[in-house]
């Protein structure tokens, strides 16, 4: 037998990596053109299936120049499926798409060179976590760096938002930039305006992919996550907040952006009294942490109680909502939001549920405990808030409702729930002071359990229910050497699921308890 | 309507003879079918041949034209029966769906059709879910064709191979009077390339001739005797026909190389991902000439043994590449060399791997130690290169003498990147389920069941085929078992026996039509069946492309449409029926679910969940809308938002609903340490974030926001007095707020 003569040619290999509806097959469809007007033969697959609906897909295209196949008088034979370690590009239509890619091992350091848009968009089970449930996006961005020949790396999902059109635009861009593919500038627009749909905005899109892959560091930089902190002023109008600006710069330097905040929240909740009022609390704080070994420990506890002292105080009622809904920076944020344009008018409706417990909660106390404490009068009331209620808050009737609401504010004082807040707080604040005394570490997670403490009506009633359970742990927890520990553990334990069913098991594990102290926080109405 | 147009690519569908045809491989086997002299078409939609059922839909006309009939099936069964027009007839007839799951359903008619055998050319183009991105058991078609004696043909992955399979299908067919399997894989389905086309043909006997003149013969019906002789017939007379028929139209290649003592036998759906193994290891170049021989079999069933034995002689051993398991077709070869004597050795299944896809790494991995065994000699170098040695940036033009001994590159396959990165990525790279789309009408449904539940327990929920399968996944994780499309309700039916709870069962509208109407309602009447039947109608088949069906609102000139699943299910003797038009009403979902479980009332309680499918809503509505606006008509948007300073971050709203367009955003407040929910610009409006804020009674941090483009005289005055009465009291309060402000 005569031996095999092999034809010269290898075919550029492309991934193309998206999620269902994000437009990857629009791109592939658009490369697949642009090679062919180039005179170069191209193969794409996919496998749609049900990934169409929302989850991760690849699409791959290989592709071989014509002239390459009239040399070898026989069409070429292009794989179905990308193979690891022999892709020459990458792109992914969103970030963990491109950490996928590098998981797969489609992504090689002598090979591949990577194009992964920046922007998230967050899978169910980093949206519907209890806590934080968001993945690091710098451990993509380091994994591209090392796995990458050459890694493109930014917004490309805004860039095409600012050209008002979609991300296959500017990832067709960004491609062109990159300088990939062996084909022109002009190549990439002809193609985009033979697809006839959109063309203009498309054409905008691809221009600012391009422009930015052009402008691309070497390298990518990692993402700043840091999280805002509070500005502190240097002055203030107001002899009374002026006071207060004061006396915060008394305080340890690491917990004084965390007090701003806790400070103009207070302050917005209520007022100057209120404030003062926080900022005594937190004197009694830092004064426990001082003697306790604060300065030794960043002053730990002072900084986690600005956090949640504030919001402890600054609770979430009726009052709160309604002037929320009816400021006017919320109006100018929905009218960003919604993108509305002069010469529309723009409507708002508001979804609330207010139960018979929170309009009790802001009547005057005594009031909010008569009706509390009828029987006859609950089930008479009750009826009227079972439904939720639609309130239009850019009418005038609705407008007048929640202004009128939120001006109840100097009444809040003297509220049930103000009662309730303030009782909650003092146990609290006593529960941290008697631990530090003993355990600092626990004493700073007695603070940070208080973060379960959240949302309205059911949600609260969960959350407070929670809350409980670890108040008592904590003090049960009291004089074991990982108090701290066991008590951090149990907060995350109780972030796992609605109801804290896993709290629960590991709390009868830990203490040996025989069962919760609620089971049933829905309120049986 | 279905989810994609073909209306364009069909256009292609008239070239003639000699012109070009380039497209995806789903349209290049309608061309197929057309340029073979197909007299009618029919099927059932389902990835990976929905396509195919939307290109011949989207070319009726062209159809029509040619004289050429085709029907969307009520399901596979029916396509199957569909076939019985070329029992007697000379009528060439395709039939295609996905496959296992659809050659399940139609494998009774199957069967018949197999066993009387066929006078025109019986064609089944079944998509073989199978591998990356399928979404049903994992198994083959081959067993079909094996116990039914079907012919099965897979050809190699290219449109050429592809179209010329169709027309050998056909033939094969006839000359064997045998239907005929073209299976068809996921990629292929979806692959884009070219072939030079034919002319369309018009069927020679048409289906109208055949009725005006029927003809009948006792001895095609599958009654005793005939069914005895029958299976004579196919061991007598069909399979001999059939290989002769193969053997002389060479329908299986044989490729040449130069190691003349090993060979490789695949399947024909293989061929590319093999040709790339062997490249990869520097075997073959990139249009398919290797130094290994090749037998490619494009006729999967029936073996043909004389040709393998041909290709095995003088060899000491051969690879079979077989996708899939059982071995089918290793067994067979193992006994065709045993029977023959024959010394070569045949290797298959190890070192290649019993189950699972055969991707290209896997198929060199398997390569590749088969070579190190049995041809060490023909094995590269495969120390791993220096880097940036590995693959030359390709040309884009070949030079001129492209030198004979030409080598291919070998690819080192050592993984570069370093472990401990990729275990990093495996801690944060989230898995991405399917799930509902934003604005789905179905996501109500099962937020209102997961209510139902938190108030009166978990339920034993038995589901169904289609897009409410979705429930099982997160956030919602509802259901516990699916048995098959259109079987929800049939897979309640031993729970029928007193107790505490009531087992509730979900099925959609494409599987009630399909067959859950008799299979499950009917069953579940007639045996006085206690369960909740909750029937999610959203006016298309939507999972597999919405195609219309049955229910369907829209107005079909080729069907009939706007028949109430209601009324079918009142005339198979429900008695207690609640249809609720508009699923995003939760809390009314929620009760109609809470009473279904709870009412005295015997029998099957069934809930029917009505809402336009939002995918083909929003392609309905999309341009109307923005033709409106543009027309200078008033016209208002919805979309929906959350407050982010009043929201707390529970995300509890999101467990309940999961919409692509609900996600979460960093809050900007130091003192929020969650982020925050937060509606993105995909938002449609549907309510069902607000609905279900309300329902379960969360938080009062959604809004939705109306937008009126073109407003009226009205509109701008009552907004202008609005604005500036709001606006005073808005400044009056921020002055007082400012005044003791940081």
């Amino acid at each position: 037998m005569t031996s095999t003569a092999f034809s010269a040619g290898t075919p550029i290999k492309i991934a193309i990596l998206a999620m269902g509806g994000q437009g990857g097959g629009v791109l592939a469809d658009w490369i697949v053109d642009m090679a062919e007007h180039a005179g170069w033969w191209a193969q794409t697959t996919s496998v749609p299936g049900v990934a169409q609906r929302t989850g991760a897909t690849i699409y791959y295209l290989e592709m071989i120049p014509e002239a390459a196949v009239a040399e070898a008088g026989r069409a070429p034979v292009l794989a179905m499926m990308p193979t690891p370690g022999d892709v020459d590009v990458v792109v992914a239509a969103e970030l963990m798409e491109g950490g996928r890619a590098i998981q797969r091992g489609l992504v090689t350091p002598d090979r591949t060179l990577l194009i992964a848009s920046s922007h998230r968009s967050y899978a169910i089970a980093e949206k519907a976590a209890h806590g934080n449930g968001i993945a690091d996006p710098n451990t993509v961005i380091s994994a591209g760096r090392q796995a990458a020949r050459k890694f493109y790396c930014f917004d490309l999902q805004a860039l095409a938002d600012q050209a008002g059109s979609v991300i296959s635009a500017s990832l067709f861009g960004a491609l062109a930039g990159s300088g990939a593919l062996p084909f022109p500038r002009d190549a990439y627009e002809a193609t985009i305006s033979r697809g006839g749909v959109g063309v203009e905005a498309s054409l905008r899109a691809f221009r600012l992919g391009l422009e930015a892959a052009e402008r691309a560091p070497r390298e990518p930089a990692l993402l700043d996550l840091a999280r805002p902190q509070a500005e502190i002023p240097a002055a203030s109008g107001n002899p009374r907040t002026r006071a207060l600006l004061d006396e915060l710069r008394g305080f340890p330097a690491e917990a004084q952006p965390m007090l701003m905040a806790g400070l103009q929240r207070v302050l917005e909740f209520q007022d100057a009294a209120y404030a003062e009022e926080y900022l005594a609390h937190m004197r009694d704080i830092r004064n426990l942490d001082g003697q306790f070994g604060g300065p030794a420990r960043h002053w730990a506890l002072t900084t986690a109680a600005a956090r949640y002292v504030a919001v402890a105080m600054a609770y979430d009622d009726v009052i709160r909502v309604a002037d929320l809904k009816t400021r006017q920076s919320r109006e100018e944020r929905v009218r960003t939001e919604t993108g509305v344009a002069n010469g529309q008018i723009l409507h708002t409706t508001e979804y609330m549920h207010p139960r018979l417990e929170e309009i009790c909660g802001t009547l005057p106390a005594s009031w909010g405990r008569a009706i509390e404490g009828s029987p006859r009068l609950v089930r008479a009331l009750q009826p009227l808030f079972r439904k939720g209620r639609f309130v239009r808050s850019s009418g005038l009737t609705g407008f007048l409702l929640l202004y009128g609401l939120a001006g109840m504010r100097r009444f809040r004082r003297r509220t049930l729930r103000h009662q309730h807040e303030r009782a909650s707080l003092a146990q609290w604040l006593k529960l941290i002071s008697d631990t530090v005394h003993h355990d600092y570490d626990l004493a700073v997670e007695v603070v940070n359990i208080r973060r379960l403490v959240k949302g309205y009506s059911d949600t609260h009633q969960r959350g407070t229910s929670k809350y409980q359970r670890l108040s008592l742990a904590a003090s049960q927890l009291l004089g074991r050497a990982d108090a701290a520990e066991q008590l951090r553990a149990l907060r995350d334990a109780a972030l796992a699921d609605d109801h804290g069913s896993r709290l629960d098991r590991m709390l009868d594990g830990l203490l040996g308890r025989p069962g919760p102290i609620n089971t049933e926080p829905r309120d049986a109405s | 309507m279905a989810e994609r147009s073909f209306k364009k690519e069909v256009r292609q569908l008239r070239i003639g003879a000699g012109q070009e045809f380039r497209g995806e491989g789903i349209l290049a086997v309608t061309k197929g079918l057309l340029q073979s002299g197909v007299g009618y078409v029919a099927g059932y939609q389902g990835s990976p041949i929905s396509h195919l059922m939307d290109v011949l839909a989207d070319a009726q006309d062209i159809m029509q034209e040619l004289g050429v009939h085709f029907e969307a099936s009520a399901s596979e069964a029916t396509a199957a029966a569909t076939l019985s027009a070329s029992v007697m007839y000379p009528i060439r007839g395709a039939v295609t769906w996905k496959s296992t799951v659809g050659t399940n359903v139609a494998s009774d008619a199957l069967a018949n059709l197999a066993s009387g055998g066929v006078t025109g050319g019986a064609l089944v183009i079944v998509g073989e879910d199978y591998g990356e991105g399928s979404s049903i058991m994992q198994e083959r078609t081959h067993a079909f064709a094996m116990k039914s004696q079907i012919w099965l043909l897979d050809p190699r992955p290219n449109l050429e191979s592809m179209v010329k399979a169709v027309e050998d299908g056909f033939q094969l067919s006839e000359a064997s009077s045998t239907p005929v399997i073209l299976q068809l894989r996921i990629r292929s389905c979806h692959v884009h390339g070219r072939f030079i086309a034919k002319d369309n043909q018009r069927p020679a006997f048409s289906l109208a001739q055949a009725l005006e003149q029927p003809a009948r013969d006792v001895n095609r019906i599958v009654l005793p005797p005939a069914s005895f002789l029958h299976e004579h017939e196919k061991v007598r007379d069909r399979w001999p026909a059939a290989v002769a028929f193969i053997r002389e139209n060479g329908l299986n290649e044989r490729f040449d190389g130069e190691v003349e003592d090993i060979g490789l036998i695949l399947q024909g759906g293989l061929y590319n991902g093999v040709i790339r193994a062997l490249q990869l290891l520097g075997l073959a170049d990139s249009f398919g000439n290797s130094r290994l021989p090749l037998y490619v079999m494009n006729v999967t069933y029936p073996v043909i043994g004389e040709e393998v034995l041909d290709f095995c002689a003088g060899k000491q051993a051969v690879l079979l590449f077989e996708e899939g398991q059982p071995d089918y077709i290793e067994q067979n070869l193992h006994a065709i060399l045993r029977k023959a004597g024959s010394a070569t050795r045949l290797v298959g299944k190890n070192p290649l791997p019993m189950a699972g896809e055969y991707t290209t790494a896997v198929m060199r991995d398997g390569l590749q130690a088969f070579l190190a065994r049995h041809a060490p000699q023909c094995l590269p170098d495969l120390e791993p290169h220096a880097p940036g040695g590995v693959s030359p940036q390709p040309a884009a033009t070949v030079p001129a003498a492209a030198a004979p001994a030409l080598k291919e590159q070998v690819v080192s396959f050592r993984r570069k990147v370093p472990p401990a990165v990729i275990d990093e990525l495996g801690k944060v790279v989230p898995p991405r389920p399917a799930g509902f789309c934003t604005g789905c009408p179905e996501r109500p449904v099962f937020s209102a069941l997961t209510l139902a539940q938190e108030k009166l327990g978990q339920h034993h929920i038995a589901c169904d085929i289609g897009c409410h399968l979705f429930s099982i996944l997160p956030p919602f994780n509802l259901g516990a078992t699916t048995m098959g499309y259109g079987l929800g309700a049939s897979s309640a039916a031993a729970f029928n026996v007193p107790a505490a709870k009531r087992p509730i069962a979900i099925m959609g509208d494409g599987g009630f039509w399909h067959n859950g109407l008799a299979s499950g309602l009917g069953n579940a009447v007639f045996n006085k069946h206690d369960g909740v039947i909750i029937i999610v109608d959203n006016f298309y088949s939507a999972a597999t492309g919405g195609q219309d069906i049955l229910s369907s609102r829209a107005a079909n000139k080729h069907r009939s449409t706007n028949n109430p699943i209601e009324k079918a299910v009142r005339g198979v003797g429900v008695k207690w029926v609640r249809t609720l038009d508009r699923t995003y009403d939760v809390a009314r979902m929620r009760a109609t679910i809470e009473e279904a479980l709870t009412t005295p009332e015997p029998g099957p309680k069934v809930i029917i969940a009505q809402s336009e499918c939002m995918l083909n809503k929003q392609r309905r509505i999309k341009p109307l809308f923005r033709q409106a606006v543009k027309s200078g008509q008033r016209a208002v948007q919805q979309r929906f938002g959350v407050d982010p300073d009043v929201c707390t971050g529970d995300h509890a709203c999101i467990r309940l609903s999961g919409c692509p367009s609900l996600s979460v955003k960093d809050s900007g407040d130091p003192l929020k340490e969650d982020p925050v929910a937060y509606v993105d610009n995909s938002c449609v409006g549907c309510g069902n974030c607000g609905e279900v804020s309300h329902a379960a009674v969360l938080c009062p941090s959604f809004y939705r926001a109306d937008i009126v483009h073109n407003p009226g005289r009205w509109d701008r005055w009552a907004d202008g007095l609005r604005r500036r009465v709001i606006g005073f009291l808005q400044a009056r309060r921020t002055a007082r707020l400012q005044r003791h402000s940081l």
